[in-house]
């Protein structure tokens, strides 16, 4: 398939709600994820290994991390002449304020969806951590004749667990027959990961079909609105992937890179995940140092103790300290002899000196950017 | 500004580096791997970047794919400028004839219509040989103060180490009055570094002279310097201070890597006001496993540690297996490190094969006979097979 017909469109903001202590202050699509990356690198990287060159990112508010991290798009290779990266934020006017779902969101941005020459568009959101190749499912989308083809995972869903989800019921021809959001629901179902595969035309008629009556969510009005009326296909990816619908989740996502199998599936090194280069000098372990089953980024000091946990570019860990099952974000500083587990710090914490953080791995402790401990 | 610019940079990199042997038989010596990250050449890059200097030739003859490949368009130094940025500059054929740079004076003299392009007041000449951090914007200032016509770097060396260095006597104003080539009983300590801001007006016409003389080895150190000296040119030395190491040999690579593990060498990588810039590997972070000890050493992204490291450095894309000890050792990038194999002292190429148990190196006080002893290499690519044995000091490469 020549994916050059490809269109991409992420949404950042889709979902911040379900995270609102992270995203206080950023786009869902800009959450630091596995010590270099923000969430936005998969969906992203994903599109550029498919060989879609032409990508439009919907945003909302909240976006300046967003805008700072894509640039011109030249880490994903995506600073072309021909398509490219297109960063698309509220496209307001003096008739409409700021849109409220997803097809009010593809209202925004109709013009640039009907500029574009591609026949089909892959829309992704960014709650969902995989190395997906979207080629086939893009042929499976094309065979099937389907106006739309939903990718789902089988899950063991849990109601209790999760702020936010979409659930399909699917046939044994791979047709979606009932879409439910957010069900009272537990064991094993075919949860969405939020990435579709829409025939252009049919995603520009069904917009402003749903605009013009004032319908404004993508899942509610179109997946379980129309249902009856055109073809949902269905598309079963059994590859590696996490769903970030709260903190435990986002905890647990991170934590479980630890996993050796985990990373192979995830970085696979002939489709690499990109992401903004810092240029920081590689990690310094000191005299006494000990790090043990953790993963860590450039541009480290580690003078202290560093176990099952996760470290961002530029952290300090001094003489003395401990951080143990942790996420600690980009440019913390972690004071000698402190004691740190189970705990979320997020980008540019203090942890003074003697302090300790100690939280539940259920229940991790989460200290918000900047803040002084 | 798009009309012409105060100073070019010339960086010399078509060095063979012949002292590196395995290391530099398939890459120029400023494409060496260096520092976890870096390739020599990142070091006069970031410098003149982050000096303010945007357009560097870089001059290249020996071995040039791997150098070409890495600078590309310049993209990571910030160096894809509309008007100057970063050109290689090979030799190429004229309407003459064809020729290769016959020395680092021919070299640029064939690449003065380069130069002119930019109609510079001063130009800048670097060698790709060396590890320092330095600020080409004040040696620049101080050119322009003395109104020299050429300056020329130098650093103060123990005087038992002056002769292998070209040295410089200079007066009270710091005005050069002697320059001699590695001097057997040198008159002082102020060692060339190999850095030289020149006004171009005036280099122009030694290059163009040494150029019409065929007794001439078209040599900075050996010919132009000294001439411009014998006619009484206004030349000034910049003594410049902090760290400048040489890594034209094994011992000195290893060494000059060896001091970013310790802190009281003043080359401070992490500094965010003087970072140096690379090309990026796109690997995700390194992972050390809960077998794994790690003290004393520098790791950076897509490494998978499993054993010992101790005093080393890894590059990107290292593996270490469980049982498996690294010490006092650099292993550049790609490389692995299988169950049980023992590194010390050693340089190990990019994408080298350690197998199980092997023994690559060893301690110095391992061995009575301290002659038999030093820093082993694998070149790159090289396979060491299971229980195979690198011993100190010697060299191997993929023929092993």
């Amino acid at each position: 398939m020549n994916m050059s017909n490809v269109l991409g469109l992420i949404f950042a903001n889709m979902h911040d709600s379900t995270i609102y202590e992270i995203t206080k202050a950023r786009t869902m699509g800009s959450i630091p994820f596995a010590a270099r990356y923000r969430l936005i690198d998969f969906p992203l990287s994903n599109m550029v290994n498919s060989g879609i060159s032409e990508v439009g990112v919907i945003t909302k508010h909240n976006y300046q991390s967003l805008l700072d991290h894509l640039g011109s798009g030249r880490e994903w290779d995506l600073s072309r002449k021909v398509g490219g990266l297109h960063i698309l934020p509220p496209f307001g006017n003096a008739s409409s304020g700021i849109y409220g779902g997803k097809l009010d969101a593809l209202n925004g941005v109709l013009d640039f969806i009907r500029f574009s020459k591609a026949e089909y568009v892959v829309m992704s959101d960014c709650d969902v951590v995989a190395n997906m190749d979207l080629r086939p499912i893009l042929d499976a989308h094309i065979e099937s004749g389907a106006e739309i083809t939903a990718v789902y995972a089988r899950d063991a869903f849990r109601m209790e667990q999760t702020r936010s989800a979409t659930v399909f019921a699917v046939n044994e021809e791979n047709k979606v027959y009932d879409v439910l959001i957010t069900p009272e629901l537990s064991g094993e179902c075919s949860v969405s990961l939020n990435t579709y595969i829409v025939n252009k035309k049919f995603l520009e008629a069904v917009t402003v079909y749903g605009v013009s009556r004032n319908k404004v969510s993508f899942e509610r009005d179109v997946l379980q609105g129309m249902l009856r009326d055109i073809y949902i296909n269905a598309y079963r990816y059994d590859g590696y992937y996490c769903r970030i619908d709260c903190m435990k989740s986002y905890y647990d996502a991170n934590l479980s890179l630890l996993e050796p199998d985990v990373r192979k599936k995830l970085f696979l090194p002939h489709n690499a995940i990109y992401t903004k280069v810092r240029d920081r000098a590689p990690t310094r372990y000191g005299l006494d140092a000990v790090a043990k089953n953790s993963l860590l980024a450039d541009g480290c000091e580690i003078e202290g103790t560093v176990e099952n946990s996760i470290i961002f570019r530029g952290v300090r860990v001094k003489r003395g300290a401990t951080v143990r099952n942790s996420i600690v974000m980009q440019d913390t500083v972690i004071g000698s002899k402190c004691d740190v587990s189970c705990a979320i710090l997020d980008k540019d914490v203090m942890v003074s000196d003697f302090r300790s953080l100690v939280g539940s791995s259920l229940y991790p402790v989460f200290v918000a950017k900047g803040a002084v401990v | 500004m798009y009309s012409k610019k105060e100073c070019v940079a010339m960086l010399l990199a078509g060095g063979q580096g012949s002292r590196l042997y395995a290391l530099t038989t398939k890459m120029a010596k400023p494409a060496v791997p260096y520092g976890g990250k870096y390739r020599i050449i990142d070091f006069p890059l970031s410098n003149c970047v982050n000096s303010g200097i945007d357009t560097v030739g870089v001059l290249t003859q020996y071995q040039p794919l791997v150098l070409n490949d890495y600078i590309g368009n310049g993209q990571p130094w910030d160096l894809d400028r509309l008007y100057g940025g970063v050109h290689i500059l090979p030799p190429y054929q004229t309407a003459l004839g064809a020729q290769w740079y016959k020395g680092t004076a021919n070299a640029i003299y064939q690449n003065i219509s380069f130069i002119e392009d930019y109609k510079p007041e001063y130009v800048l000449v670097l060698s790709g040989d060396h590890i320092y951090k330095m600020d080409y914007s004040k040696m620049l200032a101080f050119h322009k103060k003395k109104g020299a016509d050429a300056t020329i770097a130098v650093l103060e060396v123990p005087k038992d180490e002056a002769s292998r260095f070209g040295i410089m006597s200079v007066d009270a104003e710091e005005r050069i009055d002697a320059f001699e080539e590695k001097p057997k009983e040198p008159k002082s300590n102020l060692a060339s570094m190999g850095i030289y801001i020149f006004t171009w007006a005036k280099l122009k016409q030694y290059l163009i002279d040494d150029e019409a003389d065929p007794e001439s080895s078209k040599d900075f150190g050996k010919n132009i310097i000294p001439a411009m000296l014998a006619a009484g040119e206004k030349m000034y030395a910049y003594a410049f201070q902090g760290y400048w190491k040489d890594v034209g040999t094994i011992d000195s690579l290893w060494e000059a890597n060896m001091d970013l593990l310790n802190p009281n060498v003043p080359l401070d990588l992490m500094d965010e006001d003087w970072k140096i810039y690379s090309r990026n590997p796109v690997k995700p972070p390194h992972y050390v496993s809960a077998q794994a000890k790690v003290e004393n050493s520098m790791i950076t992204e897509g490494c998978e540690v499993y054993g010992n490291i101790d005093f080393s450095i890894l590059f990107a894309g290292v593996e270490v297996e469980e049982g498996a000890v690294v010490r006092d050792s650099i292993i550049m990038p790609n490389s692995k490190i299988k169950r049980g194999a023992v590194v010390e002292y050693a340089i190990v190429g990019e994408g080298c094969v350690i197998g199980e148990n092997a023994v690559v190196g060893a301690r110095p006080e391992s061995i009575s006979n301290k002659d038999e002893w030093g820093v082993a290499v694998t070149g790159p690519g090289v396979a060491v097979p299971d229980g195979g044995v690198v011993r100190p000091k010697q060299m191997v490469s993929a023929e092993f």
